[in-house]
C-alpha cells in the first residue's frame, strides 16, 4: 500500500504555495497531512504534485488581532491544545481537541487542514460553524475572507479555489455571556463521530440567544440545525429536539443508521442544552 | 530544494546520528526507517493511521511515520524504539511491561512503548482511564489492554515515589 | 497481578521447580526494544516483491489479462497469471473425510478462469519494490464479466439460487444431522419453550502484523525455504511438498517472530502458496507482505452464523431439551487443509455441553456463498455454542423468573459427576462448573453488585449483569484432524541437549506467536531437568530444527508440547544421573539435579556442578568406566490418548451500562479451570487477552458486506477492534482440575476468554434492557442493533 509517485515541493512562503498550485493542475496542498497521507498510502489520492507549507513562516501562530483569535492553517491540534490564548478565547475548540482522533495524529494534524478538508465527520468544520468563523483564504491576488456560512459547498468542497490556500481562521473571541457546548458520539474513543454538535450560545437573562447548533456527520458538510437553534433561544428544549426532523436529514452509513444518528442527535442536543444553560463558562 | 521533483536528498537526525539519504517523494517516514536504514523495530500495521504500530519521536512528539513523508522530515530529529532503547532512557517501562508480561506477539510494543513514553514525564500523575485514553490510538491485539495499562501505571508510580 | 500458583501435584514438586510460577518470558527484552524479527522485516539478497492483483468482484469470468504495460514498467520482474502458476502449483480441494459429505471445489492460487470472491488474486506482479509492484499491478488489465454473486447464505440453497461451482450440484458444503436423547418428547412434557434467533456477525482475526512470506527457492540446493510466520511449520512443509510436487526434505519452513495469529495464520493462503510458488518459478526470493486492505479482503473471516435455538424448561427450573439449526457462510471454498465446516461441527458438538440435559437436536449447515473464505479463529464455534445455549438459559429463567445464577447451579454438570459425557457423547473428564461459578460469584460480590443495580435503575441508569458458563475443548488429539485424512500433526516432540558449559537447549516442535509457548517450555525443562531458568533456551519454529509435530493452536501447545518436553527432560535428568552415578560411583537413584548441580536427593548436598559432568562427558569420556557411553540429549514425544480431547470449563461474568444505545463495560470477571497451571500470568494473560477478542465480536467487530459480496470496511478505520478506552480491567481466578492423561495435567487456556465472553456481554445487555422488554441476539450488539430493539420493544407494547 505504498503511494503513487508524485513530484514534492517545499513552498516558502504563502505566495510560492499559490504559485505552485497555479502552476500545476493536479496539486495538493499538504499541511499535517494525517487524512492526506493516508489517502495517498491507499491511493485514493494521486496527486501529480504535493506542495507543502509546512516551512512557510509565520503560518503557524495563534494570536488575538482585531477582536478575533487567529488561528494560522499551520497550528496543531496538540500546540492548540497547550495554547492558553485558544483555551481564553475559544474554550469551545479546547473542549473538542480531544475528540480528535488520538494524541499522536493530534501532534501533527492542524485545525486549518481539518477545515480545508471539510470531512463532514470531522469536528472542526463545525466548530467553525458554530463559533462563526471567518475564514482566511489567500490566491494569486491575495487574502480574502469568506464566512464560515459561505464556506461550505458540498462534500468536501469548499470555498476555496483550486489556485487558493487556507491561511488562517478567525474566531470571535469568546465572551462573558458567551456559552459553548460539545459533544459527540463514535463507536469508539478517537473514532469520527457517528453524530456530532458544535454549539454555542450568548446567555440572555435566564434565556440564550443567538443560538449556533453545528451538527457533523449528518450531512455533506457540518450543518447547521436552525429550527432547532430558534427553538432552544425560545426556551423550548423538547421543541428543539422536534425541530431536528426538519434541520438534519442524514443518510445511514455502516456505523450509524438514520433513525440512530436522528436518536442520537436529539440525545446531544439535549446534553448540549443543559450544558449552554449552565453558568458562566 | 525547491524544485518540485520526485526524489529528494534529506538530511535529518535519526537517534541521534546525522543521516542523508535520497529518497523518492512518495517514501513514508516509516518506510524509510525500515527499508532505508534498516530500522525495522518501527512496525507497520496498516498504513493509514490507525493502528499506532508505526508511532516514532519527531522533535520529541509521537508521531505516526506512515503519515509522515520522509522527505517532510529535513532538518527534523526522528528518535525510533531503536533510539530510545539505546538511550535507556524508558528502560523503567521496558522492564515494567516484560515483568507484567504486557506483550504477547511483540509487533504493538515499539509504537506502545514510544506512545507511553511522553505520558512518563506529564506533570500530573495520569491515573488508569487517562493511561488508557492516551493509549488508545495504539492498537493491541493480544493482551486485551490490562496489562498494558498495569505496567505503565507502574511505571508512573515508581517514578513518582523517584520524584518525591 | 498474578501470583504464583504452587502446583497441587506432587510429581511435579521439584525442589525449585518453576511450575506454577509466573516468571517473564525469555523474549520479551528484546521484543520491548524493537529487536524481534518478523517475516516482513526479512529480506535476502535477489529479494524481489510480489503484489497481487485482486478481483474487484464478487463473482466475475476472467475474460482477458493484459499484462503488456504492467512487464514493460519500471523494475517488473514478471507477471504472472494464474494459469501460469498453475504449471508450478497445483490446486487443491479443503475436505476432511471424517466430515461425511464435506464437498468443496478445486482451489488454485491464483484465479485461472473465475474469481470467486472479491479480492481473490487474479494475477500476481514481482518487481524490485512493492512501490514498484503496485504501479505495474495498476497497469495490468484484467476484462471481467461480471457473474451473479451469492451473498446472502440464508437463501444460498434456494432453488432460485446460483450454484457457485457447477460441479458440485449445490451450495451446500456440509450438512450434520444430530438427535440425542428424545427432544420431542421432552419439549412436548416441558412447562415453557423458548425460541430465540441468534446471530453471529462475520468478523476476522486483524492480526497486527499482516500475513506475510518471503519464499527463498534456491535452484543451487533445490530446497525452498518458506520464512512465514506459521502456526504450524511442519503442516505447510507438507502442503508446499505436495503442490510443488517437491519431496519434503527440499521444504524448510522458518518461523520466527510472529505478530499475532489466533487461528489467522494456521491455514493454507492462496497468496502465500503463489508466493512460494513464484519464488520456484522465478528461482529467487520473493516476499510478500499483504498490506492492511488485502488483509480484510483476503485473511480468513469466521463466525457468520444464524442459529434458531430452542430451550425447554420446567417451572422449577429444570432444562428438559435445546434444539439449535445453525446456518453458516463459508464463501466460495472450504478452507485448506483444516476445513470451513469445523465451526459448524463443534457449534453442534458444544451447544448445551456444560448443563446435564440430555435430550438435543441440531442440524447444522455450511453453505457457500461469494464472499471471502471463513475457517478456524480462535474459540472456533465456542462463541456461538455459548451464547446460543446461555442465551437461551437465560432467556428461561426470566421466562420462569429464576436467577440466572440459580438456573445455572439447577443444570449445570456437578462436579462430582466425572467421569461423563455430553448428550452429543463428548466425554469430560473433570470439570468444575459449580466450584468455578462460586468463586466468579465471590470474585464479583454478586449481592452487591445486583444492589447497585437495582438502585442505579431508580435514577434511570440501566446497568446488566450476565453470566455464561461454557466448556472448551483443548489438547486435541488425532480426532481433529488426523482421523479426516489431513496430514496435520497432533503429537509434539521435544529434544533436550545438555551442553559442556552446563547449559540446556531444547529443541520443540510446539511453536511461539506471543503466548508464551518458549517460557513455558522453558520452565518444564528448567524444571524437570534440574537448572536455573536462565541456563536453558528454546528454539522453535524450523523444520530443519525442531521435531515433527503439530504447532500451537486448539490450545495445545502447553499441554501437549508441554508434556513432550517434561518427559524429554526428566530422560535428560535421568542421563545426566547416570553419567553422574558413573563418575561418583554412586547409585544414581540416590543423586538428583538441582539448580545446576549434581546433588545427594537425601541431603541436597552438591556432590558435582553439570558443567563438570560436562567437561568430563565431552572432553575426557576416556575417564568414564569402559563400556559407558553419555547420552546428554534426549527425545520424547506426546500425544493424549486416553481422551481425545482434554475438556476445560469457565464461567464468566459481564457488568455494564447501556444508554442511547452504547454499551459501557464496567467490570468483567472469569473462572478458569485449565488444569494444573504451568505460569499463571501466561495463563490470565491468555484468558484477558481472549476476553477482549470476544468482546470485540460482541460489540464491534463485523465484515459488512452489500449485496453484491462487496465487503464495506475494509480498512482499520471501519472495522472497529476493541481499543483501550472501550475496555474494561478484567479480574480472573482459577479453578485447577489437572487432567491425568499427563504427567503436567495441563490443559489449554488460550481460547477460553474469546470463549465466553460474548455470551455473558449478550445477557449482561439483555439484563439491563429488561425493564423495556427488549432483546439483542445479534452480534455485534451495535448503537444501531441495541435501539432498534428499544424501538421495537416500545412499538410491541404500544401495539
Amino acid at each position: 500500500m505504498k503511494p503513487a509517485p508524485f513530484a514534492y515541493a517545499k513552498a516558502r512562503s504563502v505566495a510560492h504555495a499559490v504559485e505552485l498550485l497555479s502552476a500545476h493542475d493536479d496539486a495538493r496542498i499538504i499541511a499535517g497531512g494525517q487524512s492526506l497521507v493516508a489517502m495517498l498510502n491507499m491511493r485514493l489520492a494521486a496527486p501529480e504534485i504535493l506542495i507543502d507549507i509546512n516551512d512557510i513562516p509565520g503560518l503557524s501562530e495563534v494570536s488575538v488581532e482585531d477582536g478575533f483569535l487567529r488561528i494560522g492553517a499551520l497550528v496543531r491540534y496538540a500546540q492548540a491544545q497547550r495554547s492558553p490564548l485558544v483555551s481564553t478565547h475559544a474554550p469551545l475548540i479546547a473542549r473538542a481537541i480531544p475528540h480528535v482522533a488520538h494524541a499522536a495524529i493530534r501532534s501533527r494534524g492542524t485545525l486549518g487542514g481539518s477545515v480545508a478538508f471539510a470531512d463532514p465527520a470531522a469536528e472542526m468544520p463545525a466548530c467553525m460553524l458554530a463559533l462563526g468563523a471567518r475564514i482566511v483564504i489567500a490566491g494569486v491576488d491575495g487574502e480574502r475572507e469568506v464566512a464560515i456560512d459561505d464556506f461550505f459547498k458540498g462534500l468536501y468542497e469548499t470555498a476555496i479555489g483550486p489556485a487558493e490556500m487556507l491561511v488562517a481562521l478567525r474566531l470571535p473571541l469568546h465572551g462573558p455571556s458567551r456559552r459553548v457546548a460539545f459533544g459527540e458520539y463514535a463507536r469508539r474513543r478517537g473514532d469520527y463521530a457517528m453524530v456530532g454538535l458544535a454549539a454555542t450560545a450568548r446567555a440572555q437573562g435566564a434565556g440564550l440567544a443567538d443560538v449556533r447548533l453545528a451538527y457533523f456527520s449528518v450531512g455533506l458538510n457540518a450543518v447547521r440545525a436552525q429550527g432547532a437553534e430558534a427553538a432552544l433561544e425560545a426556551g423550548d428544549v423538547e421543541g428543539a429536539v422536534a425541530a431536528l426532523d426538519g434541520d438534519l436529514d442524514p443518510d445511514g452509513d455502516i456505523h450509524a443508521s438514520r433513525d440512530t444518528k436522528m436518536h442520537l442527535a436529539g440525545a446531544l442536543l439535549r446534553r448540549v442544552a443543559a450544558e449552554l444553560s449552565e453558568a458562566a463558562q | 530544494m525547491t524544485a518540485a521533483q520526485m526524489e529528494h536528498e534529506i538530511t535529518l537526525t535519526v537517534n541521534g546520528f546525522a543521516v542523508s539519504e535520497r529518497v523518492e517523494a512518495r517514501r513514508h517516514l516509516a518506510d524509510f526507517l525500515r527499508e532505508d536504514l534498516g530500522l525495522t523495530g518501527t512496525h507497520i500495521g496498516c498504513e493509514h493511521g490507525v493502528c499506532g504500530a508505526c508511532t516514532v519521536l519527531v522533535d520529541g512528539e509521537i508521531t505516526r511515520s506512515c503519515l509522515t513523508l520522509a522527505v517532510q522530515c529535513e532538518g527534523k530529529s526522528v528518535t525510533t524504539i531503536e533510539g530510545i532503547s539505546d538511550s535507556g532512557a524508558v528502560a523503567d517501562l521496558q522492564e515494567a511491561f516484560r515483568a507484567r508480561n504486557a506483550l504477547q506477539c511483540g509487533y504493538c510494543t515499539p509504537g506502545m512503548v514510544i506512545t507511553a513514553s511522553v505520558l512518563l514525564d506529564a506533570e500530573e500523575m495520569p491515573d488508569r482511564e487517562e493511561i488508557r485514553d492516551h493509549i488508545s490510538g495504539n492498537y493491541c491485539r493480544c493482551t486485551g489492554y490490562h496489562a498494558i495499562v498495569d505496567a505503565v501505571e507502574t511505571t508512573l508510580k515508581a517514578r513518582a515515589e523517584a520524584g518525591r | 497481578m498474578s501470583g504464583d500458583v504452587p502446583s497441587p501435584l506432587t510429581a511435579l514438586d521439584r525442589p525449585n521447580s518453576y511450575i506454577g510460577r509466573a516468571v517473564p518470558r525469555p523474549n520479551l527484552k528484546r521484543l520491548t526494544e524493537g529487536r524481534g524479527e518478523y517475516v516482513s522485516d526479512i529480506s535476502l539478497p535477489r529479494m524481489v516483491h510480489v503484489v497481487y492483483v485482486r478481483s474487484p468482484h464478487a463473482h466475475a469470468r476472467i475474460v482477458s489479462i493484459d499484462a503488456t504495460a504492467a512487464k514493460a514498467a519500471k523494475g517488473v520482474v514478471a507477471v504472472v497469471t494464474g494459469a501460469e502458476i498453475a504449471q508450478v502449483c497445483t490446486p487443491w480441494v479443503g475436505v476432511l473425510s471424517h466430515m461425511v459429505g464435506l464437498k468443496s471445489a478445486p482451489q488454485h492460487p491464483i484465479a485461472v478462469d473465475r474469481a470467486c470472491w472479491q479480492g481473490e488474486a487474479v494475477a500476481a506482479v514481482v518487481a524490485r519494490t512493492r512501490a514498484l509492484a503496485e504501479d505495474a499491478a495498476a497497469l495490468v488489465e484484467v476484462e471481467y464479466e461480471p457473474l451473479t454473486p451469492v451473498t446472502d447464505m440464508m437463501t444460498a440453497l434456494d432453488p432460485e439460487t446460483p450454484v457457485i461451482h457447477e460441479s458440485l450440484g449445490d451450495n451446500l458444503a456440509f450438512e450434520r444431522n444430530f438427535s440425542g436423547g428424545d427432544p420431542a418428547s421432552a419439549f412436548a412434557a416441558s412447562d415453557h419453550v423458548i425460541e430465540a434467533d441468534f446471530g453471529f456477525g462475520r468478523h476476522t482475526g486483524v492480526t497486527l502484523e499482516p500475513r506475510a512470506m518471503v519464499a527463498d527457492f534456491n535452484p543451487g540446493t533445490g530446497r525452498l525455504t518458506a520464512y512465514l510466520g506459521t502456526q504450524a511449520p511442519h503442516m505447510i512443509q507438507n502442503i508446499l511438498s505436495i503442490h510443488l510436487a517437491m519431496p519434503e526434505s527440499a521444504i524448510r519452513v522458518v518461523c520466527k517472530d510472529v505478530g499475532g495469529s489466533f487461528g489467522i495464520k494456521v491455514h493454507v493462503y492462496a497468496d502465500e502458496m503463489a508466493t512460494a510458488a513464484l519464488s520456484k518459478l522465478l528461482q529467487r526470493p520473493v516476499k510478500f507482505v499483504a498490506d492492511r486492505l488485502e488483509s480484510f479482503l483476503t485473511d480468513i473471516h469466521a463466525r457468520d452464523h444464524r442459529v434458531k435455538g430452542k430451550v425447554g424448561v420446567m417451572a422449577d427450573g429444570t432444562i428438559t431439551a435445546f434444539e439449535i439449526d445453525d446456518v453458516t457462510g463459508i464463501g466460495p471454498y472450504s478452507v485448506y487443509p483444516r476445513t470451513s465446516a469445523v465451526e459448524a461441527n463443534q457449534v453442534v458438538n458444544l451447544t448445551g455441553g456444560p448443563y446435564t440435559c440430555p435430550n438435543y437436536k441440531a442440524r447444522a449447515r455450511v453453505v457457500f456463498q461469494n464472499k471471502n473464505v471463513t475457517c478456524q479463529y480462535r474459540a472456533v464455534g465456542h462463541p456461538i455454542a455459548t451464547a446460543v445455549t446461555e442465551g437461551l438459559v437465560d432467556l428461561a429463567a426470566q421466562k420462569i423468573g429464576m436467577d440466572p445464577v440459580e438456573i445455572r447451579r439447577k443444570n449445570l454438570v456437578r462436579d462430582d459427576a466425572y467421569p461423563c459425557a455430553s448428550a452429543t457423547g463428548l466425554k469430560f473428564e473433570a470439570l468444575s462448573h459449580h466450584a468455578a461459578l462460586d468463586k466468579l460469584l465471590a470474585m464479583m460480590d454478586y449481592p452487591r453488585l445486583r444492589a447497585e443495580q437495582a438502585e442505579m435503575r431508580k435514577k434511570g441508569v440501566h446497568r446488566g449483569i450476565g453470566f455464561a458458563s461454557f466448556i472448551e475443548i483443548t489438547n486435541p488429539g488425532a480426532a481433529f484432524y488426523g482421523v479426516g485424512g489431513a496430514r496435520i500433526s497432533s503429537q509434539d516432540g521435544a529434544v533436550v541437549r545438555l551442553d559442556a558449559a552446563g547449559a540446556v537447549t531444547v529443541q520443540t516442535s510446539a511453536t511461539e506467536q506471543g503466548q508464551g509457548t518458549e517460557a513455558v517450555i522453558a520452565q518444564v525443562v528448567a524444571t524437570a531437568v534440574g537448572v536455573p531458568l536462565e541456563r536453558v533456551r528454546v528454539i522453535s519454529g524450523d523444520t530443519d530444527q525442531t521435531p515433527y509435530g503439530g504447532g500451537t493452536w486448539a490450545s495445545r501447545a502447553a499441554g501437549i508440547g508441554g508434556e513432550a518436553a517434561w518427559q524429554a527432560g526428566k530422560a535428560l535428568r535421568e542421563n545426566v544421573l547416570a553419567v553422574a552415578g558413573a563418575i561418583l560411583q554412586a547409585e544414581a537413584g540416590t543423586l538428583d539435579v538441582r539448580e545446576g548441580a549434581v546433588v545427594d536427593a537425601d541431603t541436597g548436598r552438591e556432590r558435582m556442578p553439570l558443567t563438570e559432568l560436562g567437561r568430563i562427558v565431552y572432553f575426557r569420556p576416556d575417564t568414564l568406566p569402559t563400556g559407558f557411553q553419555a547420552e546428554l540429549m534426549a527425545v520424547r514425544h506426546y500425544v493424549p490418548r486416553g481422551y481425545p480431547f482434554a475438556f476445560t470449563n469457565g464461567v464468566q461474568a459481564s457488568y455494564l451500562e447501556v444508554e442511547d444505545g452504547f454499551v459501557k463495560l464496567l467490570g468483567h470477571w472469569v473462572v478458569e479451570d485449565c488444569g494444573t497451571i504451568l505460569n499463571p500470568q501466561l495463563v490470565d494473560e491468555q484468558v484477558r487477552g481472549g476476553v477482549v477478542q470476544g468482546l470485540g465480536g460482541a460489540l464491534f467487530e463485523h465484515c459488512v458486506y452489500d449485496s453484491e459480496g462487496q465487503l464495506q470496511n475494509a480498512s482499520m478505520a471501519d472495522y472497529l477492534v476493541p481499543m483501550a478506552c472501550e475496555m474494561p480491567d478484567i479480574q480472573v481466578g482459577h479453578v485447577v482440575s489437572p487432567t491425568a492423561d499427563s504427567e503436567l495435567g495441563a490443559k489449554g487456556a488460550g481460547e477460553a476468554g474469546t470463549a465466553g465472553a460474548p455470551a455473558a456481554v449478550m445477557n449482561a445487555i439483555n439484563d439491563a434492557l429488561s425493564p423495556f422488554g427488549a432483546v439483542v441476539t445479534d452480534m455485534p450488539f451495535t448503537p444501531d442493533r441495541i435501539l432498534g430493539a428499544l424501538r421495537a420493544a416500545k412499538a410491541a407494547q404500544g401495539a
